[in-house]
């Protein structure tokens, strides 16, 4: 069974490759979502490519913020919730029962709508993730919550006041603390739900700045309100409406020459 | 042109209902509703009026000593609040101890691990548990769980630990008779499980599931959520719960004065019979008279004193949680 994954999603992966010269690096194939008896993701088949920024977008309720809670399988916490199909990781099945949760969160990390610092220390917030899966040494610890600051654009505001509460950051700096919290784990996936919807202007101009430095280490998936932000930000856009995926493509072709008249009219402003 | 003509007729049925603004009825309605909250201020004054009035000869009388002498003798009217004090404070820690933990293990299995369909129906036993009324804990303690206490723990206890150092005293029992200091804790401490348990429950249920959410999202097991970000975000509101149950705990009389024995002697062993404030004044007042009355008077302002400091700093605590 798995080995017929592999080799499907490798076989997506060339397609993918000779019509964009990128990996995939996650594969969803006919994946369903269901809050209890309702079905609010319809027979998603999508690919995510490595090291390049995909948007999902689409009105509220579309799905794509439950279709982004499908890659770390943190809709498991609610047993209501359930997903069948399969999200290929690097051939992998995430959904599989056999995946270690914990693990597969390490791997793909996430940054939510809202920041939320840990209560404890700056310092503290970016450590506890790395500690919680590698015995480093202090000196290499510091070292890396001085990298993850440093690449969340973060570490010139904090690095005088390390030992201070997070809770006491501007949201903006929270926000990139939460980022920061999460590269530092060196996964290789980063989920940002809605990343900058609580944030002003300038805040989210750090954001995006921020979003565009990280592509070249990580896969990055967004999902966003926000059209012009997909179009600033991301080389990949899917469409969604109503828990199915309308259209996907080149952020460029998408919103420059979409193929559906739905992907236009939500573009342009017309529904949503 | 209909609509417009039924609204005019309902506009002024309406106003023919309303007979006048009657504003003196208003007005008195205000100073009612503001009388009936003042007499609580009232009444609660006036209780501690009296009890500070009634108190003071005792105080005037051994001054600073009520508090730290250990002599309670009624036949020659010398008076001491310190085992009271002392049986106080160790039944309520005692209680604290065992309850505090096994409060906290059910606020996070409700919030965390409980199944929705099971949450309602373990929530309500918690709740009921606050429901008994503390002369059942009493007598229950006294004739079903002393014996058993006295049969299976302190007789087993007490000659394993005899002669040894430090716990040959506190756990060695003289007369394994089941009531004593430690069977006073551990009822308290299933008096104070649902108050400390409901309000954890509430505190954990307000904090943001999106903050859980991101601890789950960077690999961190139930534990470490639990452990890590959850009770310190609670932080000292947690704290506030437990010194609700701290209050309630020092103020328990009923069930306490069946199993705590009613010793007036000060002892080193946590299985001995001892007395509470609480207990001293139940056991005494039907007979108090002169002096003896006014020292438990002056028993009851300390009482009030500490549980009121407690309740309040309690209070204050639990309104602040932090919501992130």
């Amino acid at each position: 069974m798995s080995s017929i994954a592999v080799s499907a999603s490798s076989a997506i992966g060339k397609t993918a490759a000779a019509d964009t010269g990128v990996p995939v690096r996650i594969a969803v194939r006919n994946l369903n979502f269901y809050y209890g008896d309702f079905r609010s993701l319809k027979d998603i088949s999508l690919d995510f490519y490595d090291r390049q920024v995909t948007a999902l977008i689409g009105p509220s309720g579309c799905g794509k913020s439950t279709l982004l809670r499908t890659f770390n399988r943190i809709y498991s916490l609610y047993p209501e919730q359930r997903a069948d199909g399969q999200i290929l990781l690097d051939g992998q099945n995430v959904l599989s029962p056999s995946i270690d949760v914990n693990e597969l969160r390490a791997r793909v990390g996430m940054v939510f709508q809202k920041p939320t610092p840990f209560p404890m220390s700056i310092y503290d917030n970016i450590s506890f993730g790395i500690r919680l899966y590698e015995k480093l040494p202090k000196s290499e610890l510091d070292g890396r919550v001085e990298e993850a600051l440093r690449k969340a654009a973060l570490w010139d505001e904090v690095k005088d006041k390390l030992r201070q509460s997070g809770m006491g950051l501007s949201g903006g700096q929270q926000q990139r603390l939460c980022i920061a919290r999460t590269i530092a784990q060196r996964p290789e996936v980063i989920l940002l739900d809605e990343p900058t919807s609580a944030l002003d202007p300038i805040s989210t101009g750090k954001i995006e700045e921020l979003i565009e430095q990280l592509r070249s280490e990580f896969t990055i998936v967004i999902v966003t309100h926000n059209m012009q932000q997909a179009a600033r930000i991301s080389q990949f856009t899917a469409f969604m409406y109503l828990g199915e995926l309308v259209e996907f493509g080149p952020t460029t072709k998408m919103f420059m020459n979409p193929s559906k008249k739905q992907t236009q009219d939500y573009i342009t402003g017309r529904f949503g | 042109m209909v609509a417009l003509s039924q609204e005019r007729v309902v506009s002024r049925m309406t106003s023919s209902v309303r007979r006048s603004t009657q504003p003196n009825f208003d007005r008195l309605f205000r100073w009612a509703s503001l009388g009936s909250a003042l007499l609580v201020l009232l009444v609660l004054a006036g209780i501690i009026g009296a009890m500070i009035y009634g108190g003071w000869p005792a105080f005037r009388e051994f001054g600073f000593g009520f508090i730290t002498s250990s002599v309670w003798n009624v036949n020659e009217d010398q008076y001491g609040a310190w085992v009271a004090i002392v049986g106080t404070l160790s039944t309520a820690l005692i209680a604290l101890v065992i309850g505090v933990p096994l409060s906290l293990g059910i606020a996070i299995f409700l919030t965390q691990f409980c199944p929705p369909w099971l949450k309602r129906p373990v929530a309500t036993v918690i709740e009921l548990l606050a429901a008994v009324p503390s002369i059942i804990y009493g007598m229950w303690g006294l004739f079903v769980f002393a014996p058993l206490f006295a049969q299976y723990i302190q007789v087993p206890v007490s000659s394993v630990v005899e002669g040894m150092p430090i716990v040959g005293t506190i756990l060695y029992a003289r007369t394994p008779s089941g009531v004593g200091v430690l069977t006073a804790g551990i009822i308290l401490s299933f008096m104070i499980i649902p108050f400390i348990a409901s309000i954890t429950r509430d505190i954990l249920d307000q904090i943001p599931s999106v903050l859980r959410e991101s601890a789950y999202g960077i690999g961190c097991t139930t534990w470490e959520v639990v452990r890590n970000v959850l009770l310190p975000q609670a932080g000292v509101s947690i704290i506030g719960a437990i010194m609700l149950g701290l209050g309630r705990a020092l103020g328990e009389t009923m069930a306490v004065t069946f199993v705590i024995g009613n010793a007036n002697r000060l002892s080193g062993s946590i299985f001995d019979p001892g007395s509470t404030i609480a207990s001293r004044i139940a056991n005494e007042f039907n007979e108090a008279i002169g002096l003896q009355l006014n020292a438990l008077m002056a028993l009851g302002c300390i009482l009030f004193l500490v549980t009121f400091v407690v309740l309040v700093l309690a209070r204050l605590l639990i309104s602040r949680v932090k919501t992130a």
